[in-house]
């Protein structure tokens, strides 16, 4: 029963597919995230919660160096990738965020077709050789997100015109259609309505069996339903992190108590 | 679809072509940025270098006697009576008095009595005659002037005419230019401040070195002090109009869109319209500030409402509210509460405009302000149906002239047009520093 | 009597009405502000303005019709006194005097809001009447069609416009060709590139020269761009020796454009949404992938707004052509030749001594309508595009 195969995963598991230590973050002179260690797993999703403005989306941005373009934000620790340094000065912010994609609070496609908002990023990056080969990359990624039934007769209408379930679902096609190990979630389904809101978990908890997926989110519900692990950052801390049951049913921190149970936030 | 999973730490060549391109587009853009500061450094250079030298001004330093046979021949030394004497009798009395003044200082050259007079103005009797016409008791006497040199002399110490150039000029010779370096080194020829060129009127083709900005400044204030008693009042009216009680109907919509339009037309066509109305058809005279002041106020009007709504927009509902809740009236809340919060936005937005319309040249000649005129006009409100230049059409005016030292003119009136320009947006740039609120 | 004088007595009247007004509302309510409708103030500015308007009015309508003599004066001033007495009389402490003044100023503002259609009106009335006279003078179809431009004193004239407007539009087309891409890249480095510092030395500097009048950039194209172009371009390359050239008055109006096309644009760039942008770089796009194949995309209709714009005041800008371009009318391709435009020719035609009557100054006009119909239209579709434009992301 307890064969190498498995040994190795459980190793990797441990270590994790992001590590991070020591993270600290700062906008100007504001220290918006202090001395944040976690290890983010393979194929699996963790959730970040916490009260607005506690650091969760700041750390999340971390991951693929978007608060790179923000002016007068600095990151400090280390944050690793399959054990590769993300700041070592080697390091493109361009390739990292090919294999860390990202998909925001708001529904942002681009103001083209449905076909080259899934396109684009395969496109910059070279991953597809001819045109019928990008098709293939365009409707796996759709499928992938639940939305080709619902596009396939009009890739080439403009994506601006789903609505705004369909658009999340295109930004996470698009996300994914560069192939990425991890995937950043900031409150996907802020935007959108119950209904769109459980088709988006649904698809949550099926790309867990391919990518790492790290979301963000207000609800605590939505934490429970969809994620393995849960982190719970608080003023700019990482409070507490541990499997999503253990966490709500059981915290360790009073601050996470707290916060469950709706007495912070 | 699989993709070779590579080492973050691996450079691929895809990417550091990207990276190419990256740095290639940054780079024209700084470029871009570049050229603007360039042509920005080019044109702050060209009007600084070619127009200083109008502030300064050769003049020669000589004793006169007044011989008060030539100058006031009947004795009595009444003003009336000198009147009569022509500027021809100062001319023939400055002349022997440079020639003394030649002859003592010991300066020995093959020149022509002719040649010595031209070291002067034209306009150098005139000077002379105003002068003692002021105060009769000169005559008789000997006094130290200052006269004009001639603009020829004058561009001889600016560098702008040179020996060979004097070769080929038929109003100079090189002796003058050397008799000019003799007189210089003993003191009676020398480069001083020209208060004249912002305070004397405009002179004739013959004599660049008397021509001043005074009536041209005169016109242009004349004609802003028109565009702001016209433009700001109608487009405050207007705007308070537009923003704060204009029903949302078609024939507001063609207002808007009129507004809008109006800010986009080209500056010649108001000078076509203010031909064709206000001096054909209304017939008002040419060349007067009226005119131009009118024009100039129908170019201003959008500027000044698109400025005057802004700043009325800025200005919260709330506090409209406020003022109806305590039962003032509509009016009232616009005229007590929104209008005074909204007047530094509508000032900054009038200068803005008003600077607009003091650099504005095309219309202006179209209504006649390009033309010579002399004398300085009346006090208003008479003056301002009297004829006179305006800054930017007297601009225009000299680099249409002749002589090559009117171009040095027409730079020097661009610096002042400049400095009028700086002083206004520099006061809408505090103004708005000042007063702005963040609601 | 001079309409100066009239205007002060009329005035004097008015302040006289404001005095009796009050005065008279306020003895009638035994001094009592409170049993009166509205302040005492009104009831002065009531009669103030019952006493001014109809009797300037009367006055402007005399003066219009061409009677500016003592009888109109005469009558306008017993306009205004009866106007008075009339007033002081309506003054009893039941007359809504507020209601009453408020109603004139509303009168004052909506007269202000139509000066602006009136100056439309007049532009396009003045115009279209000389035009009119003018086609009656010369065949429109020479005017439209004929390729030339040859003005006689004595008569015979031949005034096409061809040759007037291919200087116009080649003239535009270079400033354009130097001002977009330089005002558009300008405006990308500024506000995706530039730090904080270079912003604020970089912007001002741009305003200065969108500040500076139209006549020095004429000054400029004439003394010092002019022969710069000629000296090291059109000489040794031997395409002609003309300081003032279509390439000379393209250039400097070029540099004059630049900060319209980079203020222009940057208002457009910013309002592209940031989430855009973060969808790009979370893909791993690099700067310039995000500004040339998302933001540019996006902004395009607001930037073809700001080109036509752009191409507007090129088309109609004057002192520049004047003093950079020539007086030459002539269809060629040399950008080193002088030409001429539809701005030059409306400024040579009505400066000087100006017959009414003849062709040669009448042309001025419909040149004017001309222009006018260009740039109307450019504005009204470019003012469409941007507003289009900015709805679409509000």
């Amino acid at each position: 029963m307890y064969d190498m195969g498995m040994a190795q995963s459980v190793a990797a598991e441990a270590a994790g597919k992001v590590s991070a230590r020591g993270v600290q973050v700062f906008y100007g002179t504001t220290h918006a995230l202090r001395d944040v260690d976690i290890d983010i797993a393979d194929r699996a999703v963790t959730a970040f919660i916490g009260p607005s403005g506690c650091g969760k989306s700041t750390f999340l941005r971390c991951l693929n160096r978007m608060n790179d373009t923000i002016p007068g934000c600095r990151v400090l620790g280390d944050i690793r990738l399959d054990g590769e340094d993300i700041h070592d000065p080697r390091v493109d912010p361009v390739q990292l965020r090919a294999r860390v994609g990202m998909v925001f609070q708001k529904p942002n496609p681009f103001p083209k077709s449905i076909y080259d908002n899934v396109a684009y990023g395969p496109r910059i990056h070279g991953l597809a050789r001819s045109r019928a080969d990008m098709d293939v990359v365009v409707e796996k990624s759709l499928r992938r997100a639940a939305l080709w039934n619902d596009v396939r007769d009009r890739l080439h209408d403009a994506g601006t015109g789903l609505s705004g379930g369909q658009q999340q679902r295109l930004c996470i096609a698009r996300a994914i259609a560069t192939s990425p190990e991890v995937l950043l979630m900031d409150e996907p389904c802020s935007a959108l309505d119950p209904i769109a809101t459980a088709q988006i978990e649904e698809l949550i908890h099926e790309l867990a069996d391919q990518f790492s997926v790290v979301i963000v989110t207000h609800s605590m519900q939505q934490a429970s339903r969809v994620s393995q692990h849960t982190a719970f950052f608080h003023l700019g801390e990482l409070v507490e992190y541990g499997d999503t049951e253990t966490v709500f049913t059981n915290p360790v921190d009073p601050r996470t108590e707290n916060y469950i149970t709706g007495r912070i936030g | 679809m699989s993709i070779p999973q590579q080492s973050l730490f691996a450079s691929d060549p895809g990417t550091a072509r990207r990276r190419a391109a990256e740095a290639r587009f940054r780079a024209y853009g700084l470029g871009a940025v570049l050229v603007g500061v360039a042509a920005l450094l080019l044109l702050l250079s060209s009007v600084l270098s070619s127009g200083l030298g109008a502030f300064w001004q050769t003049r020669i330093h000589i004793p006169v006697t007044l011989a008060g046979a030539a100058l006031d021949p009947l004795g009595g030394r009444d003003p009336a009576a000198m009147r009569k004497v022509t500027t021809i009798a100062y001319g023939k009395v400055i002349e022997a008095a440079l020639r003394d003044a030649i002859a003592q200082a010991g300066i020995e050259l093959p020149l022509t009595d002719a040649e010595i007079a031209a070291m002067l103005s034209k306009e150098a009797p005139a000077q002379l005659r105003n002068k003692v016409l002021a105060d009769p008791a000169l005559v008789d006497g000997t006094i130290e002037v200052s006269l004009l040199a001639n603009g020829r002399i004058d561009g001889y110490l600016k560098g702008r005419v040179t020996m060979d150039s004097a070769q080929l000029d038929r109003n100079v010779t090189p002796q003058q230019l050397l008799l000019a370096d003799r007189m210089l080194a003993r003191g009676m020829l020398s480069r001083d401040l020209n208060p004249g060129f912002l305070t004397a009127p405009d002179a004739s083709d013959l004599r660049p070195e008397a021509a001043g900005l005074g009536v041209a400044i005169l016109g242009s204030a004349y004609m802003m002090l028109i565009v702001l008693g016209l433009a700001l009042p109608i487009g405050v009216a207007s705007s308070i109009y537009l923003e704060e009680f204009a029903p949302r109907n078609r024939w507001t919509d063609l207002i808007e869109v009129n507004i809008a339009n109006l800010a986009a037309v080209p500056s010649i066509v108001f000078g076509v319209l203010g031909l064709a109305i206000f001096i054909n058809f209304a017939g008002l005279p040419q060349s007067a500030p009226i005119v131009g002041g009118l024009v100039l106020t129908l170019m201003t009007l959008p500027t000044i409402i698109i400025a005057t709504r802004a700043a009325l927009k800025s200005v919260p509902p709330s506090i409209r509210d406020a003022a109806l809740g305590v039962g003032a009236s509509r009016m009232q809340a616009v005229f007590h509460h929104v209008l005074p919060l909204a007047a530094p936005g509508i000032l900054t937005g009038a200068i803005i405009g008003l600077a607009q319309a003091l650099g504005e040249t095309a219309p202006l000649l179209l209504i006649g302000m390009v033309a010579f005129v002399r004398e300085f006009p009346a006090a208003p409100p008479e003056g301002f149906f009297d004829p006179a230049p305006a800054l930017p059409a007297q601009i225009y005016n000299w680099t249409q002239r002749a002589d090559p030292a009117f171009v040095e003119r027409a730079w020097g009136a661009i610096i002042v047009l400049l400095g009028f320009l700086l002083v206004m947006n520099a006061a809408a740039i505090l103004l708005r520093r000042r007063f702005e609120r963040r609601w | 009597m001079s309409p100066f004088w009239l205007v002060t007595a009329v005035l004097a009247l008015a302040g006289a009405a404001y005095a009796l007004g009050r005065a008279r509302v306020l003895s009638a309510a035994a001094g009592d502000h409170r049993a009166l409708h509205s302040l005492p103030a009104h009831y002065g500015w009531a009669a103030v303005q019952m006493t001014l308007a109809p009797a300037l009015l009367l006055y402007l309508l005399l003066l219009l019709a061409g009677q500016a003599g003592p009888v109109a004066a005469a009558a306008a001033l017993a306009l205004a006194l009866g106007a008075l007495i009339w007033a002081l009389r309506r003054n009893t402490p039941d007359f809504r005097a507020r209601n009453a003044v408020e109603r004139g100023m509303m009168a004052v503002l909506i007269l202000a809001s139509t000066i602006a259609i009136a100056t439309t009106a007049g532009i396009v009335l003045s115009m279209l009447f000389e035009t009119r006279h003018f086609f009656t003078l010369y065949d429109w179809r020479e005017f439209f069609f004929s390729a030339i431009w040859a003005p006689q004193f004595q008569g015979r004239s031949q005034l096409g416009i061809l040759p007037l407007l291919w200087g116009t539009l080649y003239i535009s087309l270079i400033a354009l060709g130097f001002a977009v891409p330089v005002g558009l890249f300008a405006a990308i480095y500024m506000s995706e590139y530039a730090g904080r510092r270079m912003r604020a030395l970089v912007k001002p500097a741009l305003e200065i020269l969108a500040g500076i009048p139209t006549i020095v950039y004429g000054l400029f194209a004439l003394i010092t761009v002019g022969p710069l172009l000629r000296d090291w371009l059109a000489q040794p390359l031997g395409l002609g020796s003309s300081a003032s050239s279509v390439m000379t008055a393209g250039l400097v109006m070029g540099i004059m454009l630049i900060p319209f096309v980079s203020s222009l644009s940057d208002d457009i760039i910013s309002q592209v949404p940031q989430s855009l942008r973060d969808g790009a770089f979370a893909l791993g796009a690099t700067r310039s992938e995000t500004i040339r194949q998302v933001i540019l995309p996006a902004a395009l209709p607001g930037i073809v707004g700001a080109v036509l714009l752009a191409a507007s005041r090129a088309i109609g800008e004057t002192m520049i052509v004047v003093l950079g371009a020539g007086a030459a009318a002539r269809l060629s391709l040399n950008p080193f030749e002088a030409m001429t435009t539809i701005t030059v020719k409306i400024v040579s035609q009505l400066t000087g001594d100006n017959d009414f009557a003849a062709p040669e100054t009448l042309v001025a006009f419909a040149l004017g309508l001309t222009l006018f119909v260009i740039t109307l239209g450019l504005n009204i579709a470019a003012l469409a595009i941007v507003r289009r434009y900015r709805e679409q992301y509000e």
